[in-house]
């Protein structure tokens, strides 16, 4: 791996970009990658826009700043791009995945983002299996599709550690669920 | 070798605090703190600690049972932020007069107003005369490693004065990054048991904390803190050794990063330190020689030594994260009070950083260097980083 690998992710708070962008640096921690992770806090309260960030790389970390030129961008909420420059200095070679049930030219003028753009219906795996809007997993799933950034075995094993003691067994299985069913449905 | 765990700098601090096992440990929630006590909260409620953990109605109350049980002969700890430590400030202030070392974990975050909780130093550079030591941690894993430290050097009987470990508020509190955790019967070893000696529950020797000293005394108690304090330099480098045996880890004063050739040296402490490093690399690959210099140990203040680190560094700019209005920064101070006995002097500039949590980024913190190599320094006016005029 050159350099850093940085994953920016909008949501809105209560969506699970925070934990999302953790599960993420964890699974490439048990990699034996070195990884920060960490979310830019307002005031915190549910529904306001949030944005956490995920750094992977091979060489100890020292830098503490927050993420300028993501590799990826991912959108948890459609409608934070309305008020949010979620692609703001994604590079060139980037993608921009979005929980959105359908591509259209429209979203990539909402983004103000050429590059490579990927949906993935992740609110409406999520509405299906647990019944709740938590995107954040099913987000993952298509990013893990597109990137390898991490195998998918190492982010099943980070989400059942996190998940088990705070949720059950059942509820960690819907999460692996969701996570394959996000690798399997994003599309372009 | 220990073992790596991707944990935040408030789950660092609780895992210390988890090795070294407190007696007693009263804190009161209060952002970006929080997380330490939650999580050693479940420790205690889990039993995996022996600690008594008293819930209290204020900072205040906090820091009074704090010292309470530190007076008793308990090893007491707590953590707090900002306001938090505002609220203490009164206990904050009798307790190294009271020579009772405890240990508190404090989270950076600025003091009111405009309301925010987001990260500066302007809570620790309101105590740094109050007689507490001051230690600050780049990341999770210096705060993880300063707390047993802290916990030595606070009890050596040459000290008995209580530390602050310093960690920023978000950025390293809330960030979840590698630690290396050591075993716990390491650690727990490293800090033993705290002594009984002037414990008022040691009933064979009773004696008084905290009489009062009217003017006849008052010099030569002060005096005899300052004589404590003095001492913290060499029980710091012994504990430092120690701990060295189990981590691999070096405990100096300050760090220095690249600074032997420095043209230019930034000095900042916390979390910045780590990006100046990028910066500085980055530098480096342009052919321009600049360095770091990471103050650890804030109180007592190292002057000698940096002195002789900064020596022969031509210009010298200090960034600090909190002001001082109407005169100079905390940490500039410090840095041209330990210029002043150099012959030639290096040049210096005053920079303010980062207040309420704004961004500093490594390009920023590069501009700085090219100011500085430009030699256009202005000495007596401060200047600010990333200001919207």
């Amino acid at each position: 791996m050159n350099g850093v690998y940085e994953v920016r992710m909008h949501g809105r708070a209560g969506q699970g970009a925070k934990s999302g962008s953790q599960l993420l640096a964890e699974a490439a921690f048990r990699e034996g990658k070195y990884i920060q992770s960490f979310p830019e806090y307002g005031s915190e309260r549910r529904g306001a826009p949030t944005v956490s960030y995920t750094k992977i790389t091979d060489t100890i970390l020292k830098s503490h700043e927050p993420i300028v030129n993501p590799d990826v961008v991912m959108v948890l909420d459609f409608g934070i791009m309305r008020s949010i420059d979620v692609a703001a200095g994604l590079r060139e070679s980037g993608i921009l995945i979005v929980n959105t049930k359908v591509c259209s030219p429209e979203i990539k003028k909402l983004a103000n983002f050429n590059g490579p753009l990927y949906g993935v219906d992740a609110t409406g795996i999520s509405m299906e299996l647990l019944g709740m809007d938590t995107p954040n997993v099913p987000m993952l799933g298509a990013l893990l599709k597109l990137t390898s950034i991490v195998s998918m075995e190492s982010l099943e094993i980070v989400i059942r550690e996190h998940f088990l003691p705070k949720i059950g067994e059942e509820k960690v299985q819907k999460n692996i669920e969701m996570l394959r069913r996000g690798y399997q449905e994003v599309f372009e | 070798m220990g073992v790596m765990k991707a944990i935040t700098g408030a789950e660092a601090a609780a895992e210390a605090m988890r090795q070294i096992n407190p007696d007693v440990v009263v804190a009161y929630p209060i952002t970006p703190q929080t997380p330490i006590v939650e999580q050693f909260a479940k420790f205690v409620a889990n039993g995996v600690v022996d600690t008594e953990m008293v819930p209290v109605e204020s900072e205040h109350s906090a820091m009074s049972a704090t010292v309470g049980a530190e007076a008793a002969g308990a090893r007491a700890m707590s953590a707090t932020s900002s306001q938090g430590l505002a609220l203490m400030w009164e206990i904050v202030a009798a307790t190294p007069g009271l020579r009772l070392p405890v240990v508190m974990s404090l989270v950076n975050r600025t003091l009111s107003a405009p309301l925010n909780i987001h990260c500066d130093h302007s809570d620790v550079m309101g105590v740094t005369t109050l007689g507490w030591i001051q230690i600050f941690s780049e990341n999770a894993q210096e705060v993880y490693e300063n707390l047993p430290l802290a916990v030595r050097v606070a009890e050596d009987p040459r000290i008995q004065l209580p530390a602050m470990v310093n960690q920023d508020g978000f950025i390293t509190s809330h960030a979840v990054e590698p630690v290396e955790i050591f075993e716990d019967d390491a650690i727990r070893r490293y800090v033993g048991v705290r002594s009984m000696e002037r414990a008022l529950l040691d009933l064979n020797h009773v004696e008084t904390i905290g009489a009062m000293v009217l003017p006849d005394y008052l010099l030569e108690v002060k005096r005899a803190q300052e004589e404590a304090m003095s001492h913290v330099f060499e029980v710091y480098t012994e504990a430092g050794r120690e701990l060295t045996a189990i981590t691999g880890h070096a405990y100096p004063f300050f760090e220095t990063y690249k600074t032997e050739d420095a043209e230019a040296v930034i000095v900042v402490l916390n979390s910045a330190a780590g990006t100046a490093k990028v910066a500085v690399d980055a530098m480096r690959a342009k052919g321009k020689k600049v360095g770091v210099l990471k103050p650890i140990l804030f109180r007592p203040f190292p002057y000698a030594a940096v002195r002789e680190a900064l020596r022969k560094v031509p210009v010298v700019g200090v960034l600090d994260r909190s002001m001082d209005f109407g005169a100079y920064a905390p940490v500039y101070s410090e840095i041209r009070n330990v210029l002043y006995d150099v012959d030639q002097r290096p040049a210096t500039q005053s920079y303010i950083y980062g207040l309420g949590g704004r961004d500093i980024m490594s390009t920023e913190l590069e501009s700085v260097f090219d100011e500085l190599l430009g030699g256009t320094v202005d000495p007596e006016h401060q200047r600010y980083v990333g200001l919207r005029e």
